[in-house]
């Protein structure tokens, strides 16, 4: 049976983009050449790759909580290298500068 | 004017998780594994070096280096230098011997750039690993992965490259073997030794204090360091740049990230420095060169992605 795949939209900036079962966002984006995020250290630690989920399910894997903290998280924040869709998503491009630095 | 500071001595490295972090560190770098304390740090080493460990990762919320250390050359000036650190306006804190396995008394201090750093004398001594001290073969057997031999140098990212130069050249007698200067006269790059090494320590100019870049880890040859960029295409590790030569310190290279994001990096060769020589310098207007020296092209991502 071949692998489900996810269609993942990015609403703010208008792009779509599929991802894999067991792919991250990061992964789906790499493999489409999508230049919606900016490719960082791909382990969550460098806090680059940021987005903000609006829907769909997904599994997380941890991230440097400088990045995102517990109370971003809460609001949809996460780092699109450690999100892996379980169905399709929306998600938004997040502007780092303004949150991180 | 050197002032007893021998070498890097350790590293310790916030993972995320520590069991995908030995898979990194141990299996694919091959590294030692030498020890877990009862704080669960891990404990490794290159295979040639000589004191216990060299590498300590702990499991943490967030990636990025909590210090690094120096080892000096005996008790005595350990404390004639802890009084300079004091003098020079560090905050300094004594950590008792114990607090890692087998390391003695550390003088730990605070920097201008904010990064942590570590002066000892003593750790115990458990050889080089899997070859005699007498008629030592040329290596052991059984390495793994990329087999790396040492733990070598770190780059850190911060703010007061001046402030945290006076303090590793005035106190600590170290001398500014490679820097890059901007069209200004300021220097955005300081490569510093307390060897003949081209670099035991290197600062990158950045505007957040205490970043980590990369801890770097010695290999014999370039046929080593394609072998190991062989391996992180095997294992679809995420690799940064590389196989490349830089133009700062010559060496050859090739970068990649641990499972928690944290930089690392093998290669061989590089330039040796003396105490006489004079700084050499970098125009900042080449640094593509000076930083991958065939593709001469600044790459974003090893400039502004830290941990």
């Amino acid at each position: 049976m071949a692998k489900a795949s996810f269609l993942i939209e990015v609403r703010n900036i208008d792009e779509r983009f599929l991802c894999q079962e067991h792919q991250s966002l990061l992964g789906g984006i790499e493999s489409q050449r999508s230049q919606a995020v900016q490719i960082g250290c791909r382990g969550g630690g460098c806090g680059v790759c940021k987005i903000r989920i609006i829907s769909g399910d997904y599994e997380t894997k941890k991230v440097s909580v400088k990045h995102v903290s517990k109370e971003q998280a809460a609001e949809g924040y996460a780092l699109s290298c450690r999100v892996f869709p379980c169905s399709d998503m929306i998600i938004e491009t997040v502007a780092i500068q303004i949150l991180d630095r | 004017m050197r002032k007893g500071v021998m070498r890097p001595g350790h590293i310790q490295i916030r993972v995320l998780d520590i069991k995908e972090a030995l898979a990194h560190y141990r299996d694919l770098l091959g590294l030692i594994e030498i020890d877990t304390d009862s704080q669960g740090r891990v404990y490794l080493k290159g295979w040639t070096e000589v004191d216990k460990f060299s590498v300590v990762l702990r499991e943490a919320d967030e990636a990025g280096m909590d210090f690094a250390g120096y080892k000096v050359l005996s008790d005595e000036i350990l404390c004639s230098l802890e009084q300079e650190l004091k003098d020079f306006g560090c905050e300094v804190e004594s950590i008792p011997a114990g607090e890692l396995d087998g390391c003695g008394r550390r003088v730990r201090f605070d920097s201008p750039t904010g990064h942590m750093f570590e002066l000892y004398a003593d750790k115990e001594q458990t050889g080089k690993w899997g070859v005699n001290n007498t008629n030592p073969e040329a290596w052991p057997r059984n390495l793994t992965g990329m087999k790396a031999l040492r733990y070598d140098h770190c780059l850190l990212y911060g703010d007061d490259l001046d402030g945290t130069l006076k303090l590793f050249t005035e106190v600590l007698g170290f001398d500014l073997a490679e820097q890059v200067i901007d069209p200004d006269g300021n220097r955005a790059a300081q490569f510093l030794t307390c060897s003949m090494k081209a670099h035991d320590v290197a600062f990158i100019k950045h505007t957040e204090k205490g970043k980590f870049h990369h801890a770097s880890f010695f290999l014999d040859t370039w046929e080593d360091v394609l072998r190991a960029a062989d391996l992180i295409s095997m294992e679809d590790v995420p690799l940064d740049i590389g196989p490349t030569r830089h133009g700062l310190t010559h060496g050859k290279t090739v970068y990649f990230f641990d499972p928690s994001g944290n930089r690392t990096e093998v290669f061989c060769g590089g330039d040796y420095h003396y105490p006489d020589h004079p700084p050499v310098t970098w125009l900042a207007e080449d640094l593509g060169k000076a930083i991958f020296y065939h593709d001469r092209q600044l790459n974003e991502r090893f400039l502004t992605v830290l941990t």
